[in-house]
């Protein structure tokens, strides 16, 4: 696999910071600069794209002179908890499939293989950073400190989102692809105009770059210069459709277009992901504007618990994508170094299953909503028409009620 | 064997492959239609017989389909364009109003465009939010489209072939709860035409009047009704675009009492535009106002709450004593 950086590709500030480590490795960079010229003009099928790594699939860490800046303070306990993030959240995703397998949840998108991408770029977030997710961001809400079993609502059928968006900077899941990449936008610019230094990441899939909408908020994040990194998550299929069915470039060199820079970072290295999440976000917050990262990763699951990948993809797919899992490759690198002993490890298996724990009985004692609960919240303001019905149809639930015998309800609803 | 028994999403596929045979011209696009068969696998196979360039896995763009659906029905194609969901019509609802349903008028009835748009629609299977919404009064309220939803499964399969045969823009509603019903499809038939409502069950005190998923829910209430005595007639409206107000007004012309139901909003809903004209036709006619059951002026709720919501045997039920009782 080439290890070579696309920093060097685009004209920016952020990426030609420290000269000392650029001379260090400036036979690399060079020529990772060479290639990624004649890559930019053939841009086809055939091109073969630059990667961003920083940890081999082996667990090796490789030199990476543009990035390597961005984790140099990382410390043997900082890997750790990223291992612990990675952990936990698979843990919380099978819990879940399994959920949804007995019938206490009605879907579920597992984020199974997706691991590092979110863990690396949810934390290279700050408290006051704001994030826009899809709906499979499962490990981006647990980095940003969102309960998870919180997530599991929406799943069940008893809500449509269920969490407070501004306790953790956490926006709802949206289920309309693409659309929350221009909300993204729009609170950048925002955000922007109040001259504050956070960010904002709007989450997407590779799907999702072929909306109207993407296109649009791509649009008015490079005309506003707006604090904004998209993260996209290519985890090479959309349902059914690979991502050749969305664009016939990679999908990191789509930003040029815009006048931003477009990065593809290897989204199994969590470390990686962390660097190039870093850099954005430091580039949105020094005024720089926006950036896309695409993180090259796979979905290991089914798009959905309702999908049967088997009709149109081969299982070899899934197996080449297995040696790279985000997990056992930090893990070879924790081990190979001495950075975690057996204890952590044990630990945090005891943890994880303390967390699947957890969110089993939450889930199972997770009530239904009340009937008159779908007349709450429609307005903030209210509406008289909304009144009417609510009173109407509480006329007609008590009618049942009463039918038998007065005496159980008096006849009386609020 | 022209009469076989099938599922809804059966038939629909069955129209499907006989249109595309029929015809070089039409095509089916949208989002995992091939390879997977759709979502629902109401396209299942239909790319392995016929090719990726006549059943084709669109780019998930949805005002991309559409937009290009009119483009290639400007070049004599006849594009059957699927929707995912009903929730996610919307970012093709700009192309489908502002293009689609104008370009005819526009152009002085010189180009047609034979586009129809397939939409699974509607409630109760559990899904989670934007996969049960009910959109047919935002599409039967713009000139220019028309607007047709089967409930069965033989009108799933002649009323799509109609709809492709039709030089109109169809905007062609599927319920998808019914996917799953079976019921005999006779492909060797002369069909209803494509906008006449059926009365599918007579009777002489009261008239429901509904389409698509919730016909079935009325014939379940009016068998209901009947062991308590009372006499309902069940109109299938079949289209919501335009509607058959003769055969609507004929049954209640008899009956003296309607109450509409569907699965949609009942404020702005088709219902209203029902119980208007009904009471412009029939106003000395009528025993008692006319009554729509349906949705709330709420969002679609999650699905552990949509029994609530939808209408089911009991509403129906409930605004049928209340029509008797003026
Ligand atoms: C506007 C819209 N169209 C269709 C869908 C149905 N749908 C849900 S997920 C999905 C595929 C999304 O793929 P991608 O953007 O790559 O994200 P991934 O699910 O792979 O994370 C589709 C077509 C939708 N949710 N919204």
């Amino acid at each position: 696999m080439t290890v070579e950086s696309t920093a060097a590709r685009t004209p920016r500030r952020a990426g030609t910071g420290s000269g000392a480590k650029r001379t260090s490795a400036g036979a690399k960079k060079s020529a990772g600069a060479k290639k990624s010229a004649s890559a930019e003009k053939a841009t086809g099928p055939g091109t073969q794209p630059e990667l961003v790594q920083l940890l081999t699939p082996e667990g090796e860490r490789v030199e990476n002179p543009a990035y390597d800046k961005y984790v140099a303070d990382v410390t043997p306990e900082d890997l750790r908890a990223l291992y612990r993030d990675m952990v936990m959240t698979r843990r919380f995703d099978a819990e879940a499939v399994t959920l949804q397998r007995q019938g206490e949840l009605g879907l579920w998108p597992s984020l199974l293989g997706q691991e590092a991408a979110q863990v690396g770029s949810g934390r290279a977030t700050r408290d006051d950073d704001y994030v826009f997710p899809t709906y499979r961001e499962h490990g981006v809400a647990w980095c940003r400190g969102v309960d998870p079993t919180l997530l599991l609502g929406m799943f069940r059928g008893v809500n449509h989102g269920g969490w407070d968006p501004n306790s953790n900077n956490f926006h709802l899941y949206t289920i309309v692809i693409g659309s929350q990449t221009l909300h993204a936008t729009g609170y950048a610019m925002g955000v922007a105009k109040d001259d504050a230094d956070s960010a904002v990441v709007a989450y997407l899939g590779d799907g999702a770059t072929s909306q109207g909408d993407v296109a649009e908020a791509f649009t008015f994040a490079a005309v506003y210069n707006a604090p904004v990194v998209f993260f996209c998550q290519n985890n090479q299929w959309a349902i059914s459709e690979p991502t050749e069915k969305q664009s016939r470039v990679p999908l990191y060199q789509r930003a040029q277009g815009y006048g931003f820079p477009g990065v593809r970072v290897d989204g199994n290295d969590v470390l990686a992901c962390l660097a190039v999440s870093k850099w954005a976000l430091e580039r949105a917050r020094t005024g720089e504007g926006p950036s896309l990262v695409e993180a090259f990763t796979y979905r290991m699951g089914a798009h959905t618990t309702s999908d049967d990948p088997t009709r149109y993809r081969r299982d070899e797919e899934r197996e080449a994508w297995e040696a790279k899992d985000p997990i056992k490759r930090l893990r070879a690198y924790l081990e190979a170094g001495g950075h975690a002993d057996e204890a952590f490890f044990a630990e945090l298996d005891a943890e994880s299953e303390t967390l699947g724990k957890r969110v089993r009985d939450v889930v199972r004692s997770m009530p239904d909503p009340e009937p008159m609960s779908i007349f709450e919240n429609i307005y903030a303001d209210g509406h008289a028409l909304v009144d009417e019905e609510r009173a109407d149809f509480a006329a007609y639930q008590a009618s049942f009620a009463d039918a038998p015998a007065d005496a159980v309800t008096g006849g009386e609803v609020k | 064997m022209a009469v076989k028994k099938l599922p809804v999403a059966k038939a629909i596929n069955e129209s499907l492959r006989t249109a595309l045979e029929a015809d070089p011209k039409v095509l089916v696009m949208g989002e995992d239609v091939g390879k997977l068969g759709g979502v629902f696998r109401v396209t299942d196979g239909l790319q392995k017989d016929f090719g990726e360039d006549r059943v084709i896995d669109t780019p998930l763009a949805e005002s991309g389909i559409v937009g290009t659906a009119i483009g290639l029905a400007l070049r004599g194609y006849r594009p059957v364009v699927e929707i995912q969901f009903d929730g996610f019509v919307f970012p093709a609802y700009d192309q489908i109003v502002t293009q689609l349903a104008k370009m005819h008028a526009r152009s002085l009835g010189k180009v047609k465009v034979p586009v129809v748009i397939r939409i699974p629609y509607g409630g109760g299977i559990g899904a989670v939010e934007h996969h049960s919404e009910s959109p047919e009064a935002l599409f039967a309220h713009v000139a220019g489209l028309k607007v047709v939803s089967p409930s069965n499964s033989s009108d799933a399969y002649w009323m799509l072939q109609q709809a492709i045969q039709s030089d109109d823009p169809v905007i062609y509603f599927e319920p998808k709860r019914r996917y799953w019903e079976k019921g005999e499809v006779n492909t060797e038939s002369i069909p209803d035409p494509l906008h006449g409502a059926s009365v599918v069950r007579e009777g002489t005190d009261a008239t429901l009047v509904a389409y698509g998923p919730m016909v079935r829910t009325c014939l379940e209430a009016a068998a209901a009704a009947a062991e308590e005595g009372k006499s309902l007639e069940v109109v299938d409206l079949r289209s919501v675009s335009p509607i058959d107000f003769d055969t609507v007004q004929a049954s209640v012309e008899k009956t003296g009492r309607l109450i509409v139901v569907h699965e949609a909003p009942v404020f702005f809903g088709s219902g209203a535009e029902i119980a208007a004209r009904v009471t412009e036709r029939c106003f000395y006619h009528l025993e008692a106002p006319v009554l729509r059951v349906g949705g709330f002026h709420s969002p679609y709720p999650p699905a552990r709450v949509e029994e609530d919501y939808l209408p089911g045997l009991d509403r129906v039920l409930d605004a049928v004593d209340r029509s008797l009782a003026y």
